[in-house]
């Protein structure tokens, strides 16, 4: 599996943290000198603890907050000399509470991105439908509907199509599907990584499931107490020597041990 | 005579009493509008205002009226005429109520959708106009609502110092001993009051989002 990682690597670099550190304005360090380089294409977790620093490393990405020290660099450029609105326009961003307007239509809510940015109307329409495509919603059936008429994965579907109508080259997942129940979770999970086969866009998803990171990532970057402890593939994650990374793999494992025990008796 | 025949005979003067002071309670609601939710939205955006605004705005609250009219007369182009006076002292009395539910209504919008708003690269005027205000308007409408009835009862005041209004009929009944004369300006005044906050209130109420 290292020749994945070899692979990746040689790939054109779309993301680069040198040296990113983070404090509050209260002098409390969050985040500690974080190098690490995310690739074209990939998709590269952040995996730890609440509190490890992982959606503090992830708002670095898209400038919704300045690095303290080092920088943070978008497309070759520090984002600190990108203009924030157009940088954030650039970069998808999907959030744990999905964050959906309450009194816009789903139609509106998904085509916020694209009207900002003044798209005719026409091509603007046409976006929606494709996106409603895109994340198997009806069109006919949702887009004259709020917010508050969708169960939760509905809406997190809704926040997947806003995140990508104006076709950002890059996605921020902020634990996109962290606050939904295990069924709904697994299923949006599974098209997921069809999506991501299909779009080829350079993720970076904040997570605390394990399952998540070895089923979406193609890396998998550890975060302690605002510490990166170690980058895995996922094979390499799950044989890792890294006590944190052992401890994650044996919580795992946990189930699949539960369940053949269930089959021998 | 009895409050009937009363008001049919007196139908024009309270008429035009009425009209008087609808536009002295609109001309001064709307002034309170155009001043109070700008100093609402700074007061969510800079809180070390929010004291000296809010605080000022109480003090103004705690004024009886008719001491409020009583000091505004000797100020310069606000004395020459008593509807100005009492159009700037109601627009006093009304902004509290607008000020803080401007400043609540903003404060209590959903984390989420204001970090969303932040994270699609909404510029800050767009997440004021397009997401803050309209996700505040029932709170701020609520807020018009409360002065706007309240504005109404303390205008009928307006007629001590001479500007005219429903309290012209009060004060007369009151120095005549007249009880169909103070009902002339009490009733339609209710009334008005009644009629506001029921207009209001529904335009709150269908400006209301439904809630996650």
């Amino acid at each position: 599996m290292n020749a994945e990682t070899d692979r990746d690597a040689a790939r054109e670099p779309i993301i680069e943290f040198r040296n990113a550190g983070y404090c509050l304005p209260n002098g409390q360090r969050i985040l500690h000198s974080l190098s690490l380089t995310v690739s074209r294409g990939e998709t590269l977790a952040l995996l730890g603890r609440s509190g490890a620093g992982k959606t503090t490393a992830l708002k670095l990405i898209n400038r919704m907050l300045d690095p303290s020290d080092g920088q943070v660099l978008v497309e070759d450029k520090e984002t600190t000399s990108w203009n924030a609105i157009t940088l954030r326009r650039h970069i998808g961003y999907v959030i744990q509470d999905v964050g959906l307007f309450p009194h816009f239509t789903i139609e509106q809510n998904v085509s916020l991105v694209p009207r900002l940015e003044r798209w005719p109307a026409e091509r603007t329409e046409a976006r929606v439908k494709e996106l409603f495509d895109l994340v198997d919603l009806d069109f006919d059936k949702f887009s004259k509907r709020h917010p508050h008429e969708l169960s939760g994965g509905q809406r997190q579907r809704v926040g997947i199509a806003r995140a990508l109508a104006a076709d950002p080259p890059i996605l921020l997942m902020d634990e996109p599907f962290g606050a939904l129940d295990p069924l709904t979770r697994g299923d949006l999970q599974r098209e997921f990584q069809k999506l991501q086969r299909t779009l080829g866009k350079t993720i970076v998803m904040v997570t605390h499931d394990v399952g998540e990171s070895l089923l979406l990532a193609s890396r998998i970057a550890l975060l302690e107490e605002g510490k990166l402890t170690g980058i895995y593939s996922p094979a390499e994650f799950l044989a890792a020597k890294d006590p944190m990374a052992a401890a994650y793999v044996a919580n795992f494992r946990m189930y699949e041990e539960a369940e053949r025990a269930n089959e021998h008796h | 005579m009895n409050i009937i025949e009363f008001f049919a005979r007196h139908q024009r003067e309270i008429l035009q009493a009425t009209l008087e002071h609808i536009w002295l309670v609109a001309t001064s609601m709307l002034l309170a509008v155009a001043v109070g939710v700008p100093l609402g939205i700074i007061v969510t955006r800079q809180p070390w205002l929010s004291k000296p605004i809010l605080g000022g705005a109480n003090i103004a609250e705690t004024i009886p009226s008719l001491a409020l009219f009583g000091f505004l007369l000797p100020v310069p182009w606000l004395g020459e005429r008593s509807d100005r006076l009492v159009i700037i002292a109601l627009m006093l009395y009304a902004l509290l109520p607008i000020i803080r539910n401007t400043s609540t209504g903003i404060e209590n919008i959903n984390a989420a959708v204001r970090q969303a708003a932040r994270g699609m690269g909404m510029t800050k005027n767009q997440i004021l106009w397009q997401v803050e205000l309209r996700l505040a308007m029932p709170t701020i409408l609520a807020g018009v609502r409360v002065a706007t009835v309240l504005t109404i009862g303390i205008a009928t005041i307006a007629a001590a110092v001479g500007a005219g209004g429903l309290g012209e009929f009060i004060f007369r009944g009151l120095a005549m001993v007249n009880n169909q004369l103070i009902l002339a300006g009490a009733i339609p005044a209710a009334a008005l009051a009644l009629l506001a906050d029921f207009i209001l209130s529904l335009l709150e109420r269908r400006l209301r989002p439904a809630r996650q």
